[in-house]
């Protein structure tokens, strides 16, 4: 493994303040696809992360969330770029690899549904002792019980549900696990994908508040991914704005969300549901993205369907260029 | 106005292996004509399986314990089923969540609709692709000739959905029951149907009832909303007024715990406790286990209306105003 200069390139646009933790270079995933081509599922994305940071990754289906979301958390080998932990290389490695580095504990990420992600036959106490064990190598029982127990009160998970299984828990008890589990070992850097999307409103008000209880407590950095920007703002400082497997803005939460330059990400914010704009008639992003397979290297990928899209938009990809304090925008006319 | 829906006092059950869930209990609600009416409620208040009463699709365990449903004269609990298959897809309509499971996977789109039209709609044959594909255009589909030959799998989750409101208005019902019709697409698809299904109630003086858990959604697009907890309707109110002035304890908790674009983490409010299980014995007022403002007389039965306004109903001893 080679250890790389901590920031070769000097600051990118949008860099996080602070301490980097960590940071995505001209990051790309692309998958062979039936019938030639390929699809382009996240095209040299460029992201930092600093140390106790949360940042907030938006976008709709298919922008590559996702997909970023497993290059970042090393559970997929990109097809190019690299991911800085502490300056280190650690998209030199494979994934096989890496599960088994040191570094691997560092990373963790609390899935989408719990209910989906828990191990059925595991009991709560095996879910959170599985990844103590795995990467950290924790063998001695009394010191594996009290981490487990440990994590088991961060999270507000009464003792005697630890003997219990996921099905004998309610749905805000499985989100509790799933984020026991993922900070048991103590990460630097804690992927949130959708962790609320599954749960009822005043539940998911529980776990917000338990997750910004945490990140204050345990000085985690968090990458937030979700759909609901409403949730998005209500803990992240930063927010990165994904389409079609590029970042089209990126600024501090509260620039983005009475300043978003990217007519895409005005569009986002406009679809939010607001009892106050009642019967407004609002202009809709309508249409659906183009195809990630082979898109124009010279195109803007929102040409098409944005309402201020010129000849220009399809000749020339606009790039991200600064647009005030930590706010980086890639829009011709932004 | 005359209410297209009216919903009373009804009460339903499902016997289960494991003892009788009182999923309903004394539900009442109308619909007027051009009306949308939102449900909100948390899971497993009992949004669909009203949703579902309404159009006559009961489960097997269900039993009817009282009330009545009368939806356009028609007494829906007593109706002979030749009746109810009548009605539903001609005047009655009901958009599914998550369409991709709901349309009929080896079919195409086109001909689902035509399915529907052949049905109730008494078209001689040669006009049916015609009124398909108006209906596919109806609901903005771009290119409807071409969609009309493609199958859901080809078709993303947006575009699925407006093939099934297509489908729910290929008859211009006078009811559309749509249960969900936005979960699990994005907030920009969400933006474009919820325009269309107003627009459509609109235009067509279609009468609309929303099934939603999100009442931001519910506030922005319902003239009414209705809030169940626990298989009771719990408060009724123009939806300005509910989201403004909520009068039940439960309301006001869902909305502060709602984020909205104005709150803050440490804003948020949780609800204490959780549902009570609805096979056991419950008390007058369900939310009583949960409600800070619980006293003696929250156990006196029954538990009364309150109208605190022509247009303002709750069901609690206590209201927060009134």
């Amino acid at each position: 493994m080679d250890i790389a200069d901590p920031n070769p390139f000097g600051a990118l646009p949008g860099t996080a303040v602070g301490v980097t933790l960590l940071e995505a270079q001209a990051l790309s995933m692309r998958y062979k696809v039936a019938g030639g081509g390929m699809l382009h599922a996240v095209d040299s994305v460029d992201l930092t992360i600093g140390s106790g940071e949360c940042v907030g990754l938006v976008g709709e289906s298919g922008c590559g969330k996702s997909t970023l979301v497993r290059l970042l958390a090393r559970l997929a080998d990109p097809t190019s770029g690299r991911i800085l932990l502490d300056g280190q290389d650690i998209a030199a490695v494979s994934q096989a690899r890496f599960a088994g580095m040191p570094q691997r504990a560092r990373i963790q990420v609390v899935f989408q549904d719990p209910s989906e992600s828990l191990n059925p036959a595991f009991r709560v106490f095996q879910s959170i002792a599985d990844p103590l064990r795995r990467l950290l190598g924790l063998k001695d029982q009394t010191k594996l019980i009290e981490r487990v127990r440990r994590a088991a009160e961060l999270v507000g998970l009464p003792p005697e549900l630890i003997e219990r299984y996921p099905h004998q828990l309610s749905g805000g008890q499985r989100a509790r696990v799933g984020i026991a589990r993922a900070i048991a070992p103590e990460p630097s850097l804690l992927i949130l994908d959708e962790p609320t999307s599954a749960l009822d409103v005043s539940v998911q008000a529980v776990i917000l508040r338990l997750l910004a209880d945490l990140q204050a407590r345990l000085g985690m950095s968090y990458l937030f991914v979700s759909h609901d920007l409403n949730v998005v703002r209500l803990l992240c400082s930063r927010i990165v704005v994904m389409y079609l497997g590029r970042v089209v803005e990126m600024a501090p939460a509260e620039a983005l969300f009475t300043g978003a330059r990217h007519p895409y990400t005005q569009a986002l914010l406009g679809a939010i549901p607001d009892p106050a704009k009642r019967g407004e008639i609002r202009s809709r992003l309508d249409g659906s993205p183009r195809s990630p397979i082979d898109p124009d290297p010279n195109a803007c990928r929102f040409h098409g369907r944005c309402p201020k899209g010129t000849e220009r938009c399809a000749t020339e990809m606009p790039r991200l260029t600064p647009a005030g304090q930590g706010h980086v925008v890639a829009c011709h006319f932004a | 106005m005359t209410a297209q829906l009216s919903v009373e006092d009804f009460s339903l059950v499902f016997r289960t292996r494991h003892g009788t869930v009182r999923a309903l209990e004394d539900v009442s609600l109308s619909v007027e004509r051009g009306e949308i009416v939102g449900v909100v409620g948390e899971s497993g208040s009992g949004k669909s399986v009203l949703a579902y009463a309404v159009m006559g699709l009961q489960d097997a365990a269900a039993r009817v314990q009282g009330g009545r449903i009368r939806f356009a004269g028609l007494d829906m609990l007593t109706a002979s089923e030749g009746a109810l298959a009548g009605v539903r897809g001609r005047e009655l309509a009901m958009i599914f969540q998550s369409p991709r499971t709901a349309l009929n996977p080896i079919r195409k789109v086109g001909r689902q609709i035509e399915d529907i039209l052949r049905q109730h709609a008494n078209l001689p044959g040669r006009d049916l692709r015609d009124q398909a594909i108006a209906a596919l255009a109806r609901v903005r589909i771009p290119d409807p000739q071409r969609r009309y030959e493609a199958y859901p799998f080809e078709l993303s989750g947006g575009m699925c959905q407006r093939v099934m409101i297509a489908m729910a208005l290929a008859c211009s019902p006078f009811l559309l029951i749509a249960d969900e019709p936005t979960t699990g697409l994005d907030v920009t698809t969400q933006a474009v149907i919820m325009d269309l299904i107003r627009d459509m109630s609109r235009e067509a003086r279609m009468s609309t009832l929303l099934i939603t858990h999100d009442l931001g959604l519910a506030g922005e697009y319902c003239d009414r909303i209705a809030v169940m907890h626990a298989g009771h309707v719990v408060e009724i109110a123009p939806a300005a007024e509910l989201l403004s002035r909520p009068a039940h304890p439960y309301t006001q908790q869902l909305l502060a715990a709602t984020p909205t674009p104005r709150s803050t983490v440490e804003g948020l409010v949780s609800i204490p406790g959780q549902l009570p299980d609805l096979r056991h014995d419950l008390p007058p007022c369900r939310f009583s286990a949960r409600c800070a403002r619980h006293s003696p007389i929250c156990d006196e039965k029954p538990l009364p209306w309150t109208s605190l306004t022509p247009t303002h109903s709750v069901r609690c001893r206590v209201p927060l105003w009134g």
